[in-house]
């Protein structure tokens, strides 16, 4: 069994406060209890997030996200399972190139597709609006939730199935009653980081907000533009808290590394 | 595949070949009606004319291309854009593959922990990471440049907010987990008995580590290189935030034309360069990558 050495955790050490050092910054300024940016040297305060319901915007924001977030990924499972089981066990005209069409915004930056979408929009009259900000959601998160329903769609023993068909299950029964509850942990976690990418977007959405439509991400980036202050640090750690709740329910369900590089290991 | 699980793809796939099209045509329509069909708009929009009064013209002329192919501030802007980039990469792979070798290293209950905090922030918001960042960088009096200065590494404090160098160091830090995450999937493939029996034949551990470690993992050092060039060429929040409105990169530059300047023709133009340049450079290093890797990929 190799080990690390000396040099290596100091390296280790130095990298991990690195990676962590903005978002505990901003955690820690979040409970300051002076009125300008400052470290908390004397006492927390929790001043900054009770000023967070004096600023309707915020509120307001947080609602639209957390409802656009949860739409979006719901109506992108409901797309990505299905399209998941047919590119999972058919072989059809076209199977390449729609998998390759369905992971295509992985590859687009998000600041073409906000140009794209904000173009097509405003041509078709509903830019601005609910439904619009929804179409685009889903069309940015749906590889995320693909590629998981993706995996475990492959990866699981079909004789299971097999041996349901010869009992007679058929069509919808057998996909509720096998399919579904084998694939499951891959849909719940390909759900939950659809819901993530979503509730996080700031590139594509910040061309498709307009004012009383503002996303959370949006709306602080609009906010830092102008001043930078403990209140949006103090949002921010609001942020960060969810993140790292819904962060710590994948790990556990799924495995984060998993979750991230989308795959099983090759070698099985 | 096996041959017994043939039989069953055929009697599950019986009753129409209709099937596979039918679960695919929801997710197909969505994406053409609202990626194909946008993209299109899009670059045609790039050859629209667009005057200060009378706004954008549906014609057909190539003056917004000819003017950021004419203007120096285009070429240097696009020059910025991969500049940054690309440092942000180098920064990436220099430090982020070591860390993927020391976690995999360590052992499984430790690696867990940090495997989390390092790809963790992965999924926080770019708005609150980078936010982190202004906040550390300040002003002269920022966290950064005290922590430099008691350290001995600075004498006099140095700007980070609105510099090419904040931008790069917040940059590479939002991209720093992809790196680690792809060098990390390319460690798994590794056998570790190759070490040991580089160990066992006599070889120190420079030579392992130039010999043995190093080509194995430069697949996943490259592919990793790839996903973080193309991400950072085309980050919007950290380069706002941190770079300001003096260094524009391409996605700010094209942001500023389509909700402050709305001449959208020239924005197009800019997006779809973009758009271009990077589809080009990624799918030439993939090429690149397979074609000088091959038997790792098989």
């Amino acid at each position: 069994m190799s080990r690390n050495g000396p040099i290596a955790l100091i390296f280790h050490t130095c990298f991990v406060i690195f990676m962590l050092a903005p978002i505990v910054v901003v955690c820690l300024v979040a409970f300051t209890p002076d009125g300008y940016l400052s470290l908390p040297t004397h006492g927390f305060s929790l001043r900054w997030f009770s000023a967070i319901a004096r600023y309707p915007e915020f509120v307001e924001a947080f609602w639209t996200s957390l409802l656009l977030g949860g739409i979006s990924s719901c109506v992108t499972i409901l797309l990505a399972v299905p399209a998941a089981l047919a590119i999972a066990r058919y072989r059809f005209f076209g199977r390449d190139a729609l998998a390759t069409l369905f992971l295509s915004p992985l590859m687009i930056p998000h600041v073409v597709l906000g140009i794209a979408f904000l173009r097509f929009f405003t041509s078709i009259g509903v830019a601005g609006t609910f439904p619009a900000l929804l179409i685009a959601h889903v069309v940015v998160i749906f590889p995320f939730a693909l590629r998981l329903t993706l995996t475990a769609a492959t990866g699981f023993d079909r004789s299971l199935e097999m041996a349901a068909m010869s009992l007679g299950a058929t069509g919808f029964t057998l996909f509720r009653r096998i399919t579904l509850p084998l694939i499951l942990p891959g849909v719940i976690s390909g759900w939950a980081l659809a819901f993530i990418q979503s509730f996080d977007d700031l590139t594509m959405t910040v061309f498709l907000a307009a004012p009383g439509l503002e996303t959370l991400p949006v709306r602080m980036f609009l906010y830092i533009q102008d001043n930078i202050d403990p209140l949006v640090s103090s949002v921010s750690a609001c942020v960060i808290a969810v993140t790292m709740g819904a962060l710590i329910l994948l790990d556990r369900l799924y495995g984060l590394d998993r979750v991230l590089v989308g795959k099983t290991d090759r070698g099985h | 595949m096996s041959t017994a699980a043939a039989p069953a793809i055929v009697s599950h796939a019986e009753p129409a070949n209709r099937v596979p099209y039918a679960l695919v045509l929801p997710a197909a329509m969505v994406f053409v009606g609202a990626v194909v069909i946008p993209l299109v708009m899009t670059i045609v929009l790039s050859f629209n004319n667009w005057s200060q009064y009378r706004g954008i013209e549906p014609v057909f002329i190539l003056k917004n291309w000819i003017e950021v192919f004419s203007d120096p501030y285009y070429a240097e802007m696009f020059w910025r854009t991969f500049r940054f980039a690309a440092l942000a990469t180098v920064i990436t792979a220099v430090f982020g593959a070591p860390e993927a070798y020391i976690l995999n290293r360590m052992s499984p209950r430790w690696r867990g922990l940090f495997l989390l905090l390092i790809l963790g922030p992965l999924l926080i918001s770019v708005v609150a990471r980078t936010l982190g960042w202004a906040l550390l960088f300040g002003g002269n009096n920022g966290l950064v440049n005290k922590l430099l200065m008691s350290a001995g590494i600075l004498t006099s404090p140095i700007r980070f907010m609105f510099t090419e160098t904040g931008v790069v160091v917040a940059l590479a830090h939002v991209m720093m987990p992809f790196m680690v995450l792809s060098v990390w999937a390319a460690l798994q493939r590794i056998d570790p008995q190759i070490e040991h029996a580089a160990m066992s034949l006599g070889a120190g551990p420079v030579t392992i580590l130039r010999r043995i470690i190093l080509p194995q993992i430069m697949p996943g050092v490259l592919s990793g290189g790839i996903i973080v060039f193309s991400l950072a060429a085309s980050a919007f929040a950290t380069p706002a935030i941190i770079g300001g409105r003096r260094l524009k990169v391409a996605s700010t530059l094209a942001y500023d034309e389509f909700l402050n300047t709305l001449n959208w023709p020239l924005g197009a133009v800019v997006a779809v360069l973009l758009l271009i340049a990077l589809v080009l450079i990624v799918v030439g290093c993939n090429a690149l990558v397979e074609r000088r890797y091959a038997e790792v990929f098989r």
